[in-house]
């Protein structure tokens, strides 16, 4: 008897899976291509998420998990537009301040318990408490949401942040002053709704496969720190239907031309290009070598703060050392992967935005080249009186190269020596952080699709702000701009005073280059915050 | 014998604690700390952060605190960086795969080191002996961080046999190339010391008298010439099974196991202070305590020796 029933489970479980393997095997109901037999999407990080709580997460490869474990009030498309995810609508008061979403009515956490708008009250207040002490926590008070820097400050209770739900499926949301692109913050990870009921049965262990309740298209199913995360597919999300991929494999490979390698065996259906290594393998593997924008910005912080040379501080000569750098070199013979030369600190590629003509983006290198002469010589610096400059830059193959070539123009077409300094990441954030330092290289990735993701760096008082940039008339633009219908007109004017007083030397827009294999689709290339969600791929047979 | 037990471990606690005092103070020299990043975190964020770790505390009342959380309750505080783990946690993820392919490539290493070592002896100015040198100097030389890609291009890449990484819970598949990778040079390395350990007890008198009673030669080479062969070899073999053990960062950070070693190293770049304290206390209670085994197998190989 306990044979028999043992084996009609067997059967039956056999059953269903051959079931689900036939409707993966299927067609694409919309391209028609004949989908693999196998759905599973293995890609590689290089270091472990460093928590997959929403409201304590704070990398990109933790935010990638999270899209997937969890929905917010808003996902993007492949184009990087909103989309519903557990709100299907929203409102915004006359005055822009205040926000109602309407929440869908299908939408239930893995365990079965509906999704509804206390989640997210619970989530938002979690974010800013004191208690969680999220590392995140300032992005609720940029979310501009009433009393939240009181609340993060510890002044308010998290009861009195405004946020409320006005039943299970209708969410008010109360900002400070109006925030034009608030909506678009909200498909960021640390907005996610997070499961009361299971962070107070687990405690800290409720992100532990097992204990993790989530409301995403995925469910967490294994997880070995810094080895690999499993989720898969998860039966309750209420999109269910429209998934494809039934697992997601994340592995830890630290080595970017280890992991390559595994690539190349088959182990891998993602990874990074080696760098520098772009030209060769596009022409090698045509098809599964995919390059395109990110929301990125390289550039060279100048200090202009009290500790800086004398020679920063004129004008003349940031301008002569911006002038100098010959970025169609740096991205053609440097970094080689379609990078785009970047005469405005906000990527061309960034929505709502188009990046002004700056006087020294319309010359020609050699225009520049002269002019940075003509510059330098006024500001009395040439043969008798050189010019000495020190460089700092985290240590890193990439970072190095690039370093020597921008002192290379420097030396050659100016005559500037320059002191090349590399570091170990943390001495190196500690030093530009305290202006330690003379020109110093520095990154920086949109959190939003929006230009003042970049250009809130340049104001006066923005703790990101390395270069201790002051310009009043900067200030009132950035202010005016959050308000305003149409910032753009803003974003145009200090772009222009940026290529004027230049208190940094945007170099480059970065761009994305990974192997990826042919079969796998849907990638969303246009998205130039690479905000992807599993749920969205499919892989086809070969 | 337990009198001299006693007393070693009587040194060795206050051992440990002048490492977790040292390591502990060093690490705070270290410019930036664990919340230093790209963006600098606002100073209200900062601070409810650094009150909930209690680094708002001065130093010594964080060590008390610290020192006091390992004896009481055994907990080797938070990490950090990942947030959702505390430091037992991770060592109890990444301890037992380092564990598992250091002991093998630890046995391997031995077993083939000795016998290697051994035969070149017997066979001196053989061309068993030459082929026995040739092959453990060739083997020093290669570091692994050369071995690994060069077993990954022969196994992964040319024939295809195994997987290029990772630890899968611990198929073995995943384990050889890292076992081969980390055992080579310390294979080479045991077989040289004992070869060389082996020719000089070979000329000893003790081994011309026992040749000249007429003894037959395997019985002579098991009987008196192995134990004094490998009492060099023993004070290697304690450190070397602690580093084996202990992990290779290399062979963590190239074949992706999730090791020990990997951690240890990347929490110095974090400045994950009680990940990085977490291991240091193990590493140097492994050590002591492998130091302290050794001395005592000398008392059982080497009759002069009484504790």
């Amino acid at each position: 008897m306990g044979y028999l029933k043992r084996s009609i489970l067997v059967s039956v479980c056999t059953f269903s899976l051959s079931c689900s393997l036939s409707f993966a095997a299927g067609t694409h109901p919309e391209t028609g291509e004949k989908l693999a037999e196998d759905q599973t999407f293995t890609y590689r990080i290089l270091d472990e998420h460093a928590s997959l709580d929403p409201q304590l997460a704070e990398d990109v490869t933790g935010a990638e998990v999270l899209r997937d474990l969890f929905e917010g009030l808003y996902n993007q498309d492949k184009m990087g537009n909103l989309v519903p995810g557990v709100a299907l609508s929203h409102d915004v008061s006359a005055d822009k301040t205040t926000y109602t979403f309407y929440l869908r009515k299908d939408a239930v956490w893995s365990d079965g318990k509906p999704v509804t708008a206390h989640d997210f009250v619970f989530a938002w207040r979690r974010l800013a408490s004191k208690e969680l002490a999220s590392p995140y926590a300032w992005f609720i008070e940029l979310m501009n949401i009433e009393n939240a820097g009181a609340i993060v400050k510890g002044e308010k209770d998290p009861k009195e942040l405004g946020v409320k739900a006005i039943d299970d499926h209708t969410l008010q949301v109360k900002l400070q002053t109006a925030l034009p692109y608030f909506p678009l913050m909200t498909i960021h990870a640390s907005t996610f709704p997070s499961p009361q009921w299971a962070i107070e049965a687990h405690g800290k262990e409720w992100t532990k496969p097992g204990n993790m309740v989530s409301n995403g298209a995925y469910v967490l199913a294994e997880h070995v720190p810094q080895e690999r995360s499993v989720r898969v597919r998860n039966e309750k999300y209420w999109n269910n239907d429209a998934t494809f991929i039934e697992k997601v494999v994340t592995l830890v490979i630290n080595d970017e031309n280890a992991a390559f390698t595994r690539f190349l065996a088959g182990e891998l259906d993602r990874t990074k290009v080696p760098t520098g290594k772009f030209p060769e393998l596009k022409e090698k593997y045509p098809e599964e070598t995919v390059v395109f924008p990110r929301l990125c910005s390289y550039y060279y912080n100048i200090n202009l703060s009290d500790s800086a040379p004398e020679s920063l501080r004129d004008k003349r000569v940031r301008q002569a050392l911006a002038y100098a750098v010959d970025r169609k070199i740096i991205t053609q013979n440097v970094t080689k992967a379609g990078q785009f030369p970047a005469f405005t600190f906000t990527p061309e590629v960034t929505a709502g935005f188009s990046a002004p003509e700056v006087p020294f983006g319309k010359m020609s290198q050699q225009e520049r080249d002269e002019k940075a002469r003509e510059l330098l010589v006024a500001a009395g610096y040439g043969k008798d009186n050189p010019l000495n400059l020190s460089l700092l830059y985290n240590s890193s193959e990439s970072h190095k190269k690039i370093a020597i070539a921008i002192s290379q123009m420097w030396k050659q077409k100016l005559g500037v020596q320059t002191t090349l300094a590399n570091m170990e990441w943390k001495t190196f954030l500690e030093r530009r952080g305290k202006q330690d330092y003379e020109i110093a290289r520095a990154g920086w990735c949109g959190d939003y699709n929006e230009a003042s993701t970049f250009l809130d760096l340049m104001h006066s008082q923005s703790g990101y702000n390395d270069s201790k940039y002051n310009n009043p008339d900067v200030d009132r633009l950035l202010k005016e701009a959050k308000t305003a219908d149409n910032p753009q007109e803003n974003y145009t004017r200090i772009e222009q005073i940026i290529a004027e007083d230049m208190p940094i030397i945007p170099i480059y827009h970065y761009t994305e280059d990974y192997m990826m294999r042919a079969t796998l689709k849907n990638w969303p290339t246009k998205n130039a915050e690479q905000n992807w969600y599993s749920k969205d791929l499919y892989k086809v047979a070969e | 014998m337990l009198s001299y037990i006693l007393r070693r471990l009587a040194v060795a606690l206050p051992t440990l604690l002048l490492l977790v005092v040292v390591s502990f103070l060093m690490m705070q020299l270290a410019p930036g700390g664990p919340f230093t990043s790209e963006r600098p975190l606002p100073p209200e964020v900062l601070a409810n952060i650094e009150a909930q770790y209690g680094l708002d505390k001065p130093l010594f009342e964080q060590m008390l605190r610290y020192i006091g959380g390992i004896l009481v309750d055994f907990d080797f505080g938070p990490s950090y960086r990942y947030k959702d783990r505390s430091v037992n946690d991770i060592i109890a993820a990444g301890f037992p795969v380092t564990l598992t392919y250091g002991s093998i490539a630890f046995v391997l290493a031995v077993v083939i080191g000795v016998s290697l070592g051994i035969a070149a002896a017997l066979n001196h100015n053989s061309w068993l002996d030459y082929f026995a040198v040739g092959i453990s100097i060739g083997a020093q030389v290669l570091p692994n961080f050369v071995m690994g890609p060069l077993l990954v291009l022969v196994f992964v890449l040319a024939l295809e046999w195994l997987p290029g990484g990772g630890w899968n819970g611990g198929k073995w598949q995943h384990i050889v190339l890292p076992v081969i990778a980390l055992s080579t040079s310390y294979m080479a390395s045991i077989a040289r010391l004992t070869r060389s350990s082996m020719l000089e007890v070979l000329h000893m008198d003790f081994i011309r008298t026992a040749r000249a009673k007429g003894l037959p030669s395997h019985y002579i080479i098991w009987r008196h010439a192995l134990k004094p062969t490998l009492m060099p070899l023993f004070s290697y073999l304690g450190p070397t099974f602690v580093a084996m053990v202990t992990g290779s960062v290399v062979i963590d950070f190239y074949f992706a196991t999730g090791g020990i070693g990997y951690f240890f190293v990347n929490s110095a770049f974090n400045r994950d202070y009680a990940v990085m304290m977490g291991i240091t206390i193990l590493f140097g209670s492994l050590t002591i305590t492998f130091n302290l085994i050794v001395d005592l197998l000398y008392a059982w190989i080497d009759p002069k020796i009484r504790y």
